[in-house]
């Protein structure tokens, strides 16, 4: 085994091993702590794929910004851990389980017969793609429009969320 | 050299993980969650076919999905500290105005 192919699994297994934790803590603080976790495990995982802008913004915007609001949010409502959500298992949640399983079982087999199976290297761009100055260039030249069109959608995102979370409409 | 079904497999379980989250719990912050771990699974299927392909259009999307990811934060926690204040709960069993 090589040390790449170590370094992957100790990635992958801390992802799925801190994404169960998220789904199974009682407290939601611990559950953002792994979440948390889970999203820097992920980040590793971008920096094997080459693609290192990604892997620097998602530490950013997803472990720095949008988990501290989460975390903000479960302190300000008090939130402990509460009877009547961590109840018992019902019968919904065993055929949800099992649909899931069903669901993850199909998935792999089209992953593990289908066309990708043949893809073993990566593609020899795959360095240059995950540059900052590659993306920032494609950013603001083929994909302008969007870019536009997602700063509107930020600006109505805080508008809404002021909105919303406003004590009274006046 | 990883192949590149490895990582797609990977982004399945998180993928499946995270619809688990969704389905079995009751607290509407831990649901909002699982769906944080969806979307990054789906990012990590594109970053795996964007270095696979050589196509930078992949890690493109992964850009926009964690902006919106990160406006629907922001909307969905507004909305959660709304219904906690008229209802003193984000248990979403009981957060059922628009069921018939």
């Amino acid at each position: 085994m090589t040390f790449e192919e170590v370094f992957f699994y100790f990635l992958a297994a801390g992802a799925i091993v801190s994404a169960l934790l998220v789904i199974t803590r009682k407290n939601p603080i611990n559950s953002v702590i792994f979440l948390v976790l889970n999203f820097f495990f992920l980040a590793a995982l971008y920096l094997t794929l080459k693609a290192q802008f990604i892997a620097i913004i998602q530490i950013l915007v997803y472990a720095g910004a949008i988990m501290v609001l989460f975390m903000f949010v479960i302190m300000l409502l008090n939130l402990g851990d509460e009877k009547q959500l961590t109840d018992r298992v019902t019968w919904k949640q065993i055929v949800a389980i099992g649909l899931s399983l069903a669901f993850v079982m199909q998935v792999l087999y089209i992953v593990g017969f289908g066309e990708t199976a043949e893809m073993e290297t990566m593609s020899a761009k795959a360095v240059d793609i995950g540059t900052v100055e590659y993306i920032g260039k494609e950013l603001f030249s083929q994909y302008v429009l969007p870019i536009e069109a997602i700063s509107v959608l930020i600006v109505a995102a805080v508008v809404g969320a002021i909105v919303l979370a406003k004590r009274k409409f006046e | 050299m990883i192949p590149l079904n490895f990582y797609l497999a990977l982004s399945a379980l998180l993928f499946t993980i995270g619809v688990v989250g969704v389905l079995t719990r009751r607290n509407a912050i831990i649901v909002f969650m699982s769906i944080e771990l969806m979307l990054n699974s789906v990012n990590l299927t594109l970053v795996a076919f964007s270095a696979f392909l050589g196509d930078a259009t992949g890690q493109m999307l992964v850009f926009f999905v964690i902006t919106i990811a990160a406006a629907e934060a922001a909307i969905g926690l507004a909305i959660i500290i709304a219904l906690f204040r008229n209802k003193q709960t984000v248990n979403i069993d009981e957060i059922n105005l628009l069921k018939w």
